[in-house]
């Protein structure tokens, strides 16, 4: 197999040894962002420490609120936004869902903000883990939501994710998704581009008729009944719909400026061209998977990988002409859904649903596995791959969800 | 196979448990000949705000399925019966502010009724009642509105008299002895409301009301925008700042052009301008910013705003200043400033006649003094219903005294 060596840093980019979360700080001071709020919860709590010491260091001039918990957290960057500030702010676990009403009223509100769930465990029992259900808590609400598996892609994502949130055709949150620990917590080798790169590729936030200010006299959520509601609702449908396009437009713009980063935005396909079983995740869960795969193919079983970054809006189309041409599926979710269609994870259910149209259905498997951040051994992976294997073989799906690594 | 949809325009707050009585009461009375039937509240949030118009439904039918036919809309589109707890709500319904002005009989059928508690003349209330394209029967029990407030209950027999007066209209449904079986039974039974039940029925004032009686105006109305049309972001734009009166002087702010209040209130400041101190105090404590400024620093109610709390009255310190009158001594939203301006005399005269007149300045709702509820029901029932001798009934009437 060939060795890859890294690339030396590109002659305009500095290469930092850093964690995911350093790498969000870092985009968020070449974004100038304006207001962050803090409050501290593990994971999250180490994007608040790297972003007060780029305050403190002078590389970046934000208002800096230590709000007394996540519920007005998340009310004053709402509030900062509307009045044309780039705004930041996140959580974890029960952080994040103690946030909920104001995350809730953030997409009908249309506020551009951008959010880091550092995904956790929710308590009980009080557990720091990884596990996504933090995150997905709002995915049905007119958030965007994203998950990353790198520091790179931390800090390019970050700086796409304003560029798509804050296009006046979009105007809706986006929630990046960082794996606790894996992510966090994990130093990597990290391209930083200089800030005139990033002012060609990120214009100024621009809230235009939105805009809460003395010279754009506007009132912000009145009361209105149900005469009102379901067109408000089909307002954010729409948005939603055209964060498609804007999506699109925001990497292949990246790509031209940066000269890097994927051409396929919404997952990361590794060697899934030969795949006959073709494993889906989301996050870091991708490394132990891709050597997994790589160590299967040395033994000629061919399998690939697509890892999800964008679960809204999700990628139907793109997602089952990749997938189709398999002869099994297997998703493996970190997260779960009690009680749900074959009491799958939330993921393994939406390829479902998105699968349901395809011309060609392969059998498709559910696995959950690496709750409360418990590790996804190469060995979970092969035993994923073969049941996919059998399935292929059979033709046939199995209704049954697998729990890979509990103790039974 | 028929099927009876009734329903009740009442006050929020002030009048929400009569109103849900009485549908109640509808459905339980008819089933007591076998009928199915349902009692429901359109639920919102404004309606049930003081004194903003709301309504209560009540459907009876032979079978199930017909029910469910009648059901399966979140408001009725035809009622055979209105029943309207509030003489004022004569002048239309603004329910739920976006609507713009729905006439009182908008929804009764042809030949259906408009049943209300009035102590005014048929003539009378059909100055305000809009004009109808069918013909329909205007129906009236003699008594004056009945209100509380949110967590109390007048029991006055108001709902009994309505059903009483409703197994007259649609005798075909509610049979007066069945009503009197269910009131009997039902949780606030007692002989004495049965006995208004019946009187109720005896005594109904009815007349048929002609395509061409009735008031002319066109109700206020406006196109709901669509989705596309709205602004994004849960915004309104603000309301622009407003113009002095004339020749640079005073000031009369814009006002939301969309939500008039003309039927929110049940009672309207009158002003004399003659006294009015100019102090300031009414524009200031006006929840609904109604006050416009006129030339000479005097104060005008704008009747397209007033919600008619009486808030200006109570702070006004000038003695007689500003009297909140009932909404049945007025026919129109007219400017009291521009009355008075242009005629001075007149004014005063109107003025001292409409805040002389008990009759339209009693209040509608709220006991100024302990006991006025007994003297209250004696009177009712005096004129209505028979002599109280066996106590207040209800559920604790052993523990109440006249
Ligand atoms: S009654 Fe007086 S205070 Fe109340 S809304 Fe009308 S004008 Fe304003
Ligand atoms: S409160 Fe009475 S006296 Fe004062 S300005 Fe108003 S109407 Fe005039």
């Amino acid at each position: 197999m060939a060795v890859t060596t890294a690339a030396p840093a590109a002659s305009d980019e500095k290469e930092l040894l850093i964690s995911g979360s350093e790498a969000v700080a870092e985009a968020l001071a070449l974004a100038d962002i304006d207001v962050v709020t803090a409050y501290p919860i593990r994971p999250y709590d180490t994007v608040m420490q790297a972003i007060a010491k780029k305050i403190a260091n002078g590389q970046l001039v934000a208002e800096y609120i230590v709000a007394e918990g996540e519920h007005s957290q998340f009310e004053i960057v709402k509030h900062a936004s509307t009045v044309g500030a780039r705004v930041f702010c996140g959580s974890s676990g029960v952080g994040w869902a103690y946030a909920m009403e104001c995350l809730v009223v953030t997409p009908p509100l249309r506020v551009p903000m951008l959010a880091l769930v550092g995904n956790r465990a929710l308590d009980d029992p009080g557990a720091f883990g990884v596990e996504h259900n933090d995150a997905l808590f709002v995915r049905d609400l007119g958030w965007m939501l994203c998950w990353i598996d790198s520091s790179q892609e931390a800090l390019d994502t970050t700086l796409i994710g304003y560029r798509v949130a804050e296009d006046r055709r979009v105007f809706l949150p986006l929630a990046l998704s960082a794996d606790g620990a894996f992510l966090t917590h994990s130093q990597a080798l990290t391209l930083v581009p200089p800030r005139e790169k990033v002012d060609r590729f990120l214009p100024r936030y621009d809230r235009g008729d939105l805009l809460l200010h003395p010279d754009n006299p506007i009132t912000v959520a009145p009361q209105a009944n149900e005469d009102w509601v379901i067109e408000i609702r089909r307002q954010n449908d729409e948005a939603m719909k055209r964060a498609y396009g804007v999506i699109e437009e925001a990497y292949a713009d990246f790509r031209r400026v940066f000269g890097r980063g994927p051409e396929n935005p919404w997952f990361e396909e590794y060697m899934t061209d030969d795949a006959e079983v073709i494993l889906v995740g989301m996050g870091t869960i991708s490394l132990p998977i891709k050597v997994g795969i790589r160590n299967m193919r040395a033994r000629g079983k061919k399998v690939g990988l697509v890892r999800l970054r964008w679960f809204r809006p999700f990628p139907t189309e793109r997602l089952v002409a990749a997938l189709s041409g398999a002869r099994a599926i297997g998703v493996i979710d970190r997260d779960y859904s009690f009680g749900s269609p074959f009491a799958s994870g939330v993921v393994a259910n939406e390829v479902r649903a998105a699968m349901y149209n395809a011309e060609r259905r392969p059998p498709l498997l559910s696995f959950i596995s690496g709750l409360g951040g418990r590790e996804v051994t190469l060995e979970d992976v092969d035993k994923a791959a073969d049941m996919c294997f059998a399935a292929a073989a059979s033709g046939k799906s199995d209704t049954k969800t697998h729990w890979l690594g509990v103790r039974e | 196979m028929a099927a009876l949809i009734v329903e009740v325009v009442y006050r929020g707050i002030f009048q929400k448990n009569l109103a849900a009585r009485i549908a109640r009461g509808i459905v339980l009375s008819a089933r007591k000949s076998g009928r199915w039937g349902i009692a429901f509240g359109r639920y919102g949030d404004s309606p049930q705000r003081n004194g903003i118009p709301a309504k209560d439904f009540a459907i009876v039918a032979d079978t199930k399925e017909e029910l469910e036919q009648n059901m399966a809309r979140y408001e009725p589109k035809h009622t055979d019966v209105t029943i309207v707890l509030d003489d004022t709500l004569g002048k239309g319904v603004e329910s739920w502010a976006w609507y713009g002005l729905q006439p009182i009989n908008k929804l009764t059928v042809a030949g259906g009724t408009v049943l209300m508690t009035s102590l005014r003349s048929f003539d009378d209330l059909l100055k305000d009642i809009h004009k109808k394209d069918e013909p329909y029967t205007l129906a009236l029990i003699r008594a004056k509105a009945s209100f509380s407030g949110l967590w109390v209950y007048r029991e006055d027999h108001t709902e009994v008299r309505m059903l009483g007066a409703l197994a007259r209209v649609a005798p075909q449904f509610l049979t007066l002895d069945g009503v009197c079986e269910a009131i009997r039974e039902m949780e606030w039974g007692s002989d004495l409301k049965v006995a208004s039940a019946r009187k109720a029925f005896d005594r109904l004032e009815t007349r048929p009301v002609r395509i061409t009686e009735g008031n002319p105006e066109v109700p206020y109305s406006f196109e709901m925008p669509k989705w596309w049309e709205m602004r994004e972001g849960v915004t309104i734009p603000a309301i622009p700042v407003g113009k002095p009166k004339e020749a640079g002087k005073g000031y009369v702010p814009e006002r939301n052009p969309y939500f008039k209040k003309y039927t929110t209130r049940t009672m309207r400041p009158v002003i004399d301008f003659d006294t009015c101190v100019k102090c300031n105090l009414c524009w200031i404590s006006c929840p609904d910013s109604c006050f416009d400024v006129m030339p000479d620093g005097t104060f005008d109610a704008n009747m397209e705003a007033c919600c008619g709390c009486g808030v200006c009255e109570a702070v006004c310190p000038v003695e007689h200043c500003i009297t909140m009158v009932n909404e049945s001594a007025f026919d129109d939203n007219a400017s009291q400033w521009e009355a008075w301006r242009r005629d001075k005399g007149a004014y005063k005269t109107w003025l001292v006649d409409t805040i002389g007149n008990k009759k339209v300045t009693v209040r509608s709702h709220g006991f100024r003094f302990r006991g006025q509820y007994e003297e209250e029901l004696k009177q009712d029932l005096d004129a209505g219903g028979v002599e109280i001798t066996a106590g207040i009934p209800g559920e604790n009437a052993a523990h109440k005294t006249l």
